[in-house]
């Protein structure tokens, strides 16, 4: 209910004789316009010549397929990012690996980048952190089938990008026999203490209760 | 060599075949420099990227290829008559708008006399007797157009903004007609070179200085009568779609818009002819005549001198037109009849039973009685504007403050 308290009357403000010829306002107008006109600098970026800077690093722009530092593939197709996508966008084909360190690669991996939300899911649920969003916004193509981007372009993408934003966690993925790894070992002991410092009861919940978190 | 020009009748019709042509190109590029001032008041660039077919690499001249690209895509676009439309008049409306802009520069003198070999040319396409009725009677014909479109396009939106149009132009005729009325009266004449004539250094003085108010006046019924900013109503985005051209599409629209911008050019000529003393440059009639602009220079070079100096001064009020579009917030409909009816036609009329009595006492290019009498007209706005103490805003100032208690 509204009271009469809640009520607050708004008086027009009183106008001078002048004002109400409207002609002192309307040079006041002109001021205002004239001095944008001439003294304003332009706020307006010149967009493909200049590019204005981004506000936040972790903007989800086009996605990349990251390279594991043998520079194979680094996805091991395992269908979480494809389960985890809310636009249902990824489409992959998991193959069986030709390297020993692995059991599967992928052998397709298209992503349909107009039907992406850039949600970044995708990029959360990957257990390698292979699929990661640039910051890259401009893509165009002149096709709905040329938008669909597979692995080639993807992997393309990492390579284009990899020295503006670094894979995020480059030595996790250095699997045994590759990469580096003496890190390997020490990211390794440090999840399994993780593991084990865990309570029981809460290394049994479900998936559901940890998205909700 | 050039004999056959020496005839008036040819030189009029080959004059006026220069002035459509310059004319186009003039509103194509009053278009590309709206978009461009719009941008600058608005801090931002405007069209900067249509060049000239890249062929000079990446610099675009400032989008100066903008206007061409506008009208071929005009030209392209699907012209879309829509299927319950009053066909003829649908078709005729743009026309007329058109050709009514178009046909009202014939009398502006854009340059004063030519000499031609021995025979002496108004430059000028046609000076009729009665040129300045002409040119009222032709301008207040652009509403037509506007009127047949909104009727025409069997859409309500389209027909609120011709009724609005004509309800505008029936109001700001009058003033537009009285204040114009000073000036005949005053100099006597109703050929426009001979009201220039009139201003030129040593004839005597630019209107303006004499009539400020009819002046100002004059300015105000001429926006209204190019349905521009802030009296835009028929066209109205906001409530009516698009007012009159909701249903046009195409070249059609295109040419309601040129017509918009060739009545804006005309009207500035006119305004410039009537007050600002044409093609001639003695600041305010005060000095002697700018050297190539006094009536006895008749070369090819005083002739463009003489364009050149009407031109500036017409780009000048383009300007104006612009920078008011973009400053004032359009009028409600109400405020525009109430300015009209109860603002510009009774300080007009003041100003004409003045202005007729100072020419029956022979006054009427004297200074101290004209500026005198503007100056009473002015006074006496002012204390009726202070005595009424009411907003012009037309809100209602003293609302009785709510004592009954709300809900409940
Ligand atoms: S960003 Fe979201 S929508 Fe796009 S692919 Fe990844 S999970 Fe799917
Ligand atoms: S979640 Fe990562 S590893 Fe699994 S399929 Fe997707 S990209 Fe490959």
């Amino acid at each position: 209910m509204i009271s009469d308290a809640d009520i607050i009357l708004i008086k027009e403000p009183k106008l001078s004789a002048a004002d109400k010829l409207y002609l002192t306002q309307i040079a006041e107008g002109v001021k205002v316009t004239l001095n944008h006109l001439f003294f304003k600098p332009k706020v307006t970026v010149q967009y493909p010549e200049e590019k204005r800077k981004l506000r936040v690093d972790n903007y989800r722009g086009v996605h990349r397929l990251n390279r594991d530092p043998d520079d194979r593939v680094a996805c091991v197709a395992c269908f979480m990012c494809e389960t985890a996508c809310p636009a249902h966008c990824i489409h992959i084909v998991a193959a069986e690996s030709p390297w020993e360190d692995r059991e599967k690669y992928p052998q397709q991996f298209d992503i349909d980048e107009l039907r992406c939300i850039y949600c970044g899911m995708c990029e959360e649920a990957c257990p390698v952190d292979a699929i990661e969003l640039t910051t890259e916004y401009d893509m165009v193509g002149q096709s709905r089938d040329e938008m669909i981007f597979d692995k080639e372009k993807l992997l393309n993408v990492y390579d284009q990008t990899k020295d503006i934003k670094p894979r995020k966690n480059p030595k996790i993925s250095g699997y045994q026999g590759t990469g580096d790894r003496e890190k390997y070992d020490q990211l390794r002991e440090r999840l399994e203490k993780m593991i084990e410092e865990r309570e029981p009861g809460e290394s049994k919940s479900t998936g559901t209760e940890g998205n909700v978190q | 060599m050039l004999s056959w020009l020496q005839n008036q009748v040819v030189f009029s019709a080959v004059l006026s075949l220069v002035l459509i042509a310059g004319m186009m190109t003039c509103v194509a590029y009053c278009i590309y420099f709206e978009r461009k001032i719009s941008a600058w008041i608005q801090d931002r660039q405007g069209p900067n990227r249509v060049g000239f077919l890249g062929l000079f690499g990446n610099f675009h001249f400032w989008g100066l290829g903008q206007p061409i690209a506008d009208g071929a895509k005009f030209f392209l676009k699907e012209d879309i008559i829509p299927a319950r439309v009053d066909k003829p008049l649908f078709i005729l409306a743009p026309a007329i708008s058109m050709i009514v802009a178009l046909i009202g520069f014939v009398v502006i003198p854009w340059g004063g006399s030519y000499m031609l070999g021995d025979t002496i040319m108004n430059v000028q396409v046609a000076n009729p007797d009665v040129g300045l009725l002409y040119i009222l009677g032709v301008g207040s014909m652009g509403v037509y157009g506007v009127v047949l479109g909104g009727w025409a396009s069997n859409n309500k939106y389209s027909m609120y903004g011709a009724v609005r149009a004509t309800a505008q132009m029936l109001s700001y005729e009058i003033p537009m007609g009285v204040a114009i009325l000073v000036v005949v009266l005053a100099s006597g004449q109703l050929r426009l070179e001979e009201i220039v004539l009139g201003q030129v250094g040593g004839n005597g003085l630019w209107n303006i200085v004499l009539h400020p108010v009819s002046f100002l006046i004059l300015l105000i019924t001429l926006f209204a009568e190019t349905n521009r900013a802030p009296f835009d109503l028929a066209e109205a985005e906001q409530e009516l779609v698009g007012g009159f051209h909701t249903e046009y599409s195409s070249m059609k629209f295109a040419m309601f818009f040129l017509g918009e911008y060739v009545h804006m050019i005309t009207g500035s000529a006119f305004i410039c002819v009537l007050f600002l003393g044409g093609w001639e440059l003695s600041f305010f009639g005060i000095g002697p005549a700018f050297p190539g602009t006094g009536i006895e220079d008749v070369g090819l070079i005083s002739v463009i001198i003489k364009i050149g100096v009407l031109a500036v001064k017409v780009a000048f009020f383009i300007f104006l037109f612009m920078l008011v579009r973009w400053t004032l917030p359009r009028f409600r409909f109400d405020q525009l009849m109430r300015l009209a009816w109860k603002g510009l036609i009774p300080v007009s009329l003041g100003i004409l039973v003045l202005t007729v009595m100072g020419v029956y006492m022979g006054w009427q290019r004297s200074v101290l009685f004209n500026l005198g009498s503007e100056i009473a007209i002015v006074a006496a706005t002012l204390g009726v504007v202070i005595l009424a103490n009411k907003p012009v805003t037309g809100r209602q100032d003293n609302m009785p403050v709510v004592t009954q208690p709300l809900g409940g």
